[in-house]
């Protein structure tokens, strides 16, 4: 088969239904990446489907997906060749924040949290990774948090799945480097999304727009981390150095 | 196989949050519980959801009370193109679509809105349920004149798509129906071919309001856009100013700007609209053209959202916000009017902003707004004062034959109401219809006894 233009790229986004998550699919449509769209009840994602296909004259794809379908994932990068095809970059995205004073009570809102956040994005990841490592291309960003850089009262559990996640990333990026297969850990501030509306404590939050453009070009330059705005780093470096002894006491 | 937790169900909407919502001109306020639904099913679970009177939102951009209630259902994440067809310009888009997005999304492309009030940023819907009108009205009508059909959610959370042939009734009642039969959920809008992001534009000097009325009405057949900006404090030579005509240009320039906001008014503690500064403008403005006639090219942004250059412009006014007063009248009789309007708003506050132009005869829903004649758009610093003379002066323009525009509303009175929109039986039996419990309602509509 003989084609002028450049190969297209597909990128799969895991857990399309998020606000950064479709924030991200734009960007990448708009950088020319076909894109496969996978979240559960793919049906009502079919207008955002529509949306990104004619604004950016990319080729989308919906892909029905259920995180918490740990079983399922094993055959995750054959379903995503049978709906569209070859893909290059698998974006994890999905994620849940739940309610701190539920999930102290109720095992199921815990096991929720820390499922979703950790082990299903994990399962998820390793499968696909040793997909892109048996063809020798391929890559990965995974979405952490800042959250997972300290442990705080208001949402360690959240934040203990984000920061299992980061090193599980990290460890993959070592596994993956000598295939040349790239790994993007993003570790996004507090962003202005439906998961984060009405929460109580949020500063310096963030457009998803800005995020997305942030983490397309971070992805671009190979970046191995990245703090998102870019202040975040400098802040959780600061959080970070603050003494256990004194932390422990502080209301953050 | 390996325990998970049970999924949680996707269609839970995120709980709603309490806001202060207020319209464009900042007063009233609520604290209302404010729901964002991202999709067709949460839309439907917010519109039939418990709680007191809801209504649906755009982008906040209707000056009054229209878009303030206890609960409201707003559109500001349904902002999703579902379809275009690039050789007949339609449109069929999310109503949380706003007028912006259409234009850079559809600009590139050789399309353009066929009709665009003064600013880009409200939402399809929100424009729908307003009726709004530009500055091309005497030729082609309001928006609603390029609606195909809409897909509307009802007080029972049914889908139902309304056209011209289909629905009919409800169709009309809901262009310029205020968000009260239902929320707008979907569109499909015709849009015009055009060949360029500019427009050439003709400025034609007065020296009083008659004048200005004069060239408006002897001009509208020739150009497509027409509009007259006019300087109303003073005594002498009260309504002068300069009608602006306009026509597309043909130069194959589609780009749209991506130019933000430059600018954007902070909050301030007090009013900084005030007489002097407004006389010394207007006076800037009108002997900045020096010859009579200039014609000039230029771009679709300066030109049609010269105020959006400003971000949140509605700040200057203060904490207690403006209010904006527009009427309609016949043209018999409209000039005469109009001068005592001004001069009876004159002595109660000074007007920052006045704009004039014609309407044509087109077909309206119920509660449509235009009828030809002249339209007046007056910007005011909001005080207590004003709105009586605001009141005072509808009693004016009912007198004349004329209407308010309840877009920009929010101290009209029932009666004052009732007397002024002929067809509001045949919108309130349809309303009786299609939301027999007054689930949409608003401040506006509670005020005008619509529900």
């Amino acid at each position: 088969m003989t084609s002028d233009g450049p190969t297209p790229r597909r990128a799969v986004i895991l857990g399309a239904r998020s606000a950064i998550a479709q924030a991200v699919a734009l960007r990448l449509a708009q950088q020319g990446w076909d894109l496969v769209l996978a979240a559960r009840n793919n049906a009502t994602l079919e207008p955002v489907a529509a949306d990104l296909g004619l604004r950016t004259e990319q080729g989308v794809q919906l892909l029905e997906f259920d995180a918490l379908d740990l079983d399922a994932h094993a055959e995750l990068a054959d379903r995503i060749r049978a709906c569209a095809g070859e893909f290059h970059l698998a974006v994890c995205v999905f994620g849940h924040m739940g309610e701190a004073e539920a999930e102290r009570l109720d095992t199921n809102q815990m096991v929720r949290t820390l499922t979703t956040n950790f082990t299903a994005a994990a399962v998820c990841l390793a499968h696909l990774a040793n997909d892109f490592e048996a063809r020798g291309e391929g890559g990965i960003i995974g979405i952490g948090s800042v959250a997972g850089d300290r442990g705080r009262q208001s949402n360690y559990p959240y934040g203990a799945a984000k920061a299992g996640l980061a090193t599980f990333l990290q460890g993959l990026r070592n596994r993956l480097a000598p295939a040349g297969i790239h790994v993007l850990t993003v570790k996004p501030g507090f962003v202005d999304t439906p998961m984060t509306r009405g929460k109580q404590g949020m500063f310096l939050v963030a457009p998803p727009e800005r995020v997305a453009r942030d983490i397309v070009t971070a992805w671009e330059k190979s970046r191995d981390v990245l703090y998102t705005p870019w202040f975040w780093r400098w802040l959780l470096l600061v959080i970070r150095l603050v003494p256990e002894r004194l932390f422990k006491r502080l209301k953050l | 196989m390996v325990t998970a937790p049970t999924p949680l169900d996707n269609h839970t909407p995120p709980l709603p949050v309490k806001e202060i919502v207020y319209g464009w001109g900042r007063h009233p306020r609520l604290a209302a519980e404010v729901h964002l639904p991202r999709d067709l099913e949460a839309l439907r679970a917010a519109v039939q959801g418990h709680g007191g009177a809801t209504i649906p939102r755009g982008a906040g951009r209707s000056y009054g009370d229209a878009a303030v209630a206890e609960r409201v259902i707003c559109g500001k994440s349904l902002t999703h193109l579902l379809a275009f067809d690039s050789d007949t310009g339609r449109l069929h888009a999310q109503g949380g679509v706003t007028l912006d997005e259409v234009i850079r999304f559809a600009l590139p492309r050789g399309w353009f809105l066929p009709v665009t009030p003064g600013t880009k940023f409200p939402t399809l819907a929100g424009c729908l349920a307003a009726d709004v009108h530009g500055k091309n009205h005497h030729r082609v009508g309001s928006l609603s004149a390029f609606v195909e059909h809409l897909e509307l959610v009802l007080a029972d959370g049914d889908l139902v798509v309304c056209s011209r042939k289909q629905h009919p009734e409800l169709f009309w009642a809901t262009l310029g129906g205020m968000g009260l039969t239902g929320v707008i959920y979907a569109v499909r809008l015709q849009l015009q071919p055009v060949r360029s992001a500019f427009l050439h534009n003709v400025s034609i000097r007065t020296s009083d309001l008659s004048e200005s009325c004069r060239v408006l009405c002897d001009t509208q057949h020739e150009y497509p856009y027409s509009v007259a900006w006019i300087d109303t404090l003073r005594r002498r030579g009260r309504g002068r100013g300069q009608v602006m005509l306009g026509t597309h240009a043909e130069d194959d320039r589609l780009q749209p700007l991506h130019r933000p906001p430059r600018l954007t008014a902070p909050t301030l503690p007090l009013n900084v609209v005030l007489r002097p500064g407004l006389s010394l403008f207007n006076m800037i403005n009108y002997r900045r053209q020096l010859r009579r006639r200039t014609t000039t090219t230029v771009h679709y942004d300066p030109y049609f959202y010269p105020l959006d250059a400003i971000d949140n412009w509605n700040r200057l006014y203060g904490p207690r916000g403006f209010l904006q007063f527009q009427f309609a009248v016949p043209f018999a009789g409209g000039e005469a009017l109009m001068a005592a309007v001004l001069d009876r708003t004159d002595a109660a506050a000074p007007c920052a902003l006045a704009v004039l132009k014609t309407f044509g005869d087109h077909p309206t829903g119920p509660l449509g707004f235009p009828l030809p004649g002249f339209t007046l758009a007056l910007d005011f610093p909001r005080t207590t004062a004003i709105e009586a003379a605001v009141r005072d002066a509808t009693d004016d323009v009912i007198a004349a034959g004329g209407r308010v525009y309840l877009a920009k509303d929010s101290v009209i009175t029932r009666d004052q109401f009732d007397a002024m929109y002929p067809r509001l039986d045949e919108f309130r039996r349809l309303r009786q219809q299609v939301d027999p419990q007054s689930r949409f309602r608003s401040l506006q509509s509670d005020r005008l006894g619509l529900s």
